[in-house]
């Protein structure tokens, strides 16, 4: 049984349907990632769980119990804030120690977890301060600490690390994970960075206004999209939409942007002049000077862009159809900017998406 | 610049002849402090002082329960039924005439009296009288300060397992604790400087200081008054000072703690 069960969960702010329908299952001990666009309902669907917000239909159930009508202090569930809500009147200690005050657990017992817990966060000299002697990357580091103090079964935590800056976002990632992993919880991630969600989660679920769209793991959602919207929102891609048609090796699709129709994994059941796109990942994409044997396209290369472990190659095909390589290392140094170039990638690679 | 003058040179001066040995106002005969002696052995303004105290002391902490209350209805449930009359009955007494709010106030307590034979005029009436409108006044601080309260630290103390009442008296109303203290600060002075409504609705029994002062000025200034003048000065201007300074340190604190 899933340590969290939302079934057919919906929520509506007058004409906004903010959570739209949403099942979801997320198992003990997973590091589970919400991903999506700016508004698309993953703060509101957060707020269902923690209490704060009712559904207007569908339940919730957290280890079997059916926590729908419980209210938010009932709940075994903490959440980590987006401001992250530390008390301003309280210092790094007391924030801590509040969660586990309203349990009546005896003070020594108290001042015991708090220190633990400052330990975890890597925090103890600072048990005295007031948060806003605090840098926002030590906050962060305290409100994660209060969420924790009480051992919750399922931590939620919404956009925990989107007021950082990239450096410390990358390190507090990795420290998240491990904190995680020592702690056993549940932890359920909102995010809008898919490379965050990419990286720590084990379980993703990409929404779309208000809609679960997709549900996999981090490398599925990336390489097997389900639809156009979670390939353009996860990583970057090509997109070609096209007419599929009947091509001399199964089907293939005629892309008008393109001379040649472009060949499709095999496999590929769909019924011939029915509209589709595919999606390539630019680093998929194989460039070279001359022209391969098989299938190609010609194009020019109109921009290169550094990104330091590779370069990102933007080409241009004769028809104005634009698609970018990904290539590792120096490699885009061959090519200059306006050079003529072929590009392909092995057709199974590609994925075929008509939703 | 001449608008402070006028508004300050008097205050100057009054400050400066209260401690002046001569008995003649407006003639300087050197420093003495006798006027402030005589003011202490002087009974009368001793009981009109302490019953303006009691009197303001009391209003001030009625009307921080009353203001806190409307100030809370105002600002967190946003649509009852009469809410906009609510609004403007709460704004009402700030710009109402002070001899307005003193006759009605006066004729609610006749009424009242008449019919209830309860409360006879005195230091009840005025108590009430002054807390009906500082309440207003802390009710407007109360409800500025609550809007721009982070709701969030309520629903993270909720979440951590507090109950909606530890809510309230741990985060709440900690936090807006600058406009509590500052409320009741201007309900104290207001009550402290009134005049007017305590003269309407006072009846033989009490006397505020004001009343006394106001009384006694009419047969002549004398020294002593100045002496008087001096230090209520003191006392209202030191509650200001205070309020204001909690209010920036507030602000201060805010501009700090919301820097993310
Ligand atoms: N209390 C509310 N009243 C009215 N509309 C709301 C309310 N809360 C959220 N919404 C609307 O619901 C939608 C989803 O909001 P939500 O905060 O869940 O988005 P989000 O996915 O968390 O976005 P972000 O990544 O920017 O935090 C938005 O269109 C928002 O305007
Ligand atoms: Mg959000």
């Amino acid at each position: 049984m899933a340590l969290l069960e939302i079934d057919g969960a919906s929520k509506r702010f007058g004409a906004t349907t903010a959570v739209d329908d949403v099942s979801l299952n997320v198992e003990r001990g997973a590091f589970y990632a919400l991903l999506g666009p700016s508004g698309c309902g993953k703060t509101t669907l957060l707020r269902m769980i923690a209490g704060f917000e009712t559904p207007d239909s569908g339940r919730i159930f957290i280890d079997g119990i059916d926590v729908t009508g419980l209210p938010a202090y009932a709940r075994p569930v903490n959440m980590m804030f987006q401001s992250y809500a530390l008390f301003p009147h309280m210092d790094v200690a007391g924030n801590i120690a509040f969660g586990l005050r309203q349990e009546r657990l005896d003070r020594r017992r108290i001042a015991a977890r708090v220190d633990e817990m400052l330990a975890l966060v890597q925090m103890s000299g600072y048990a005295r301060r007031r948060p806003h002697e605090l840098s926002g990357g030590q906050r962060q580091r305290v409100a994660l600490a209060r969420a924790l103090a009480k051992m919750p079964k399922l931590l939620l935590l919404d956009a925990p690390l989107a007021a950082l800056d990239r450096k410390l976002r990358a390190e507090t990632r990795l420290e998240l994970t491990g904190i995680q992993e020592r702690v056993g919880i549940t932890f359920l991630v909102v995010t809008h960075d898919q490379e965050e969600a990419l990286s720590v989660a084990s379980c993703v679920a990409v929404m779309d206004r208000g809609r679960v769209v997709q549900t996999g793991a981090p490398a599925e959602i990336y390489e097997r999209p389900a639809s156009r919207l979670v390939a353009d929102f996860v990583g970057e891609v090509n997109l070609f939409e096209g007419e599929l048609t009947a091509g001399f090796n199964g089907l293939a699709l005629v892309v008008a942007g393109f001379r040649e129709p472009v060949p499709l994994p095999c496999g590929t059941r769909l019924p011939e002049g029915a509209a589709a796109a595919l999606a390539v990942r630019p680093e998929k994409v194989v460039l070279s000077h001359a022209p391969p044997a098989g299938f190609a396209i010609a194009a020019t290369v109109s921009s290169i862009g550094y990104l330091g472990g590779g370069s990102i190659v933007h080409l241009a095909t004769e028809q104005g159809m634009a698609l970018k390589a990904y290539l590792p290392g120096a490699a885009a140094s061959s090519f200059g900017r306006g050079a003529p170039v072929w590009a392909t990638w092995p057709p199974d690679e590609a994925v075929v998406l008509t939703q | 610049m001449l608008g402070f003058g006028f508004l300050y040179a008097p205050i100057v001066l009054l400050v400066f002849y209260s401690f002046n040995a001569s008995r003649l106002v407006t003639v300087w005969a050197g420093f003495s402090t006798r006027w402030y002696g005589a003011l202490l052995h002087d009974g009368a303004f001793g009981t009109a002082a302490l019953t303006s105290l009691e009197v303001a002391a009391m209003a001030a902490a009625l009307s921080l329960v009353l203001g806190t209350c409307a100030g809370f209805g105002m600002a967190r449930f946003a649509r009852f039924p009469g809410r906009l009359v609510f609004g403007f009955a709460l704004l009402a007494p700030l710009v109402v005439p002070e001899v307005i709010l003193g006759l009605s106030l006066l004729l609610l307590f006749v009424a009242c009296q008449s019919w209830f034979g309860w409360p006879s005029r005195g230091m009840l009436t005025i108590t009430v009288a002054h807390a009906t409108f500082g309440a207003c006044f802390v009710s407007v601080l109360v409800r500025a300060q609550l809007a721009g309260f982070d709701r969030a630290l309520e629903e993270a103390a909720l979440d951590l397992g507090a109950r909606p009442w530890t809510v309230l008296t741990r985060i709440t109303l900690p936090g807006i604790s600058p406009a509590l203290v500052s409320g009741w600060l201007l309900a104290f002075t207001l009550s402290l400087d009134d005049l007017v409504i305590a003269s309407f609705v006072t009846g033989p029994s009490a006397t505020t200081l004001p009343m006394a002062v106001f009384s006694s000025v009419r047969l002549g200034v004398s020294p002593e008054i100045n002496a008087l003048a001096t230090l209520f000065l003191c006392v209202v201007f030191l509650l200001v000072a205070l309020a204001g300074w909690l209010m920036a340190r507030d602000e201060r604190r805010r501009l700090f703690g919301r820097q993310v």
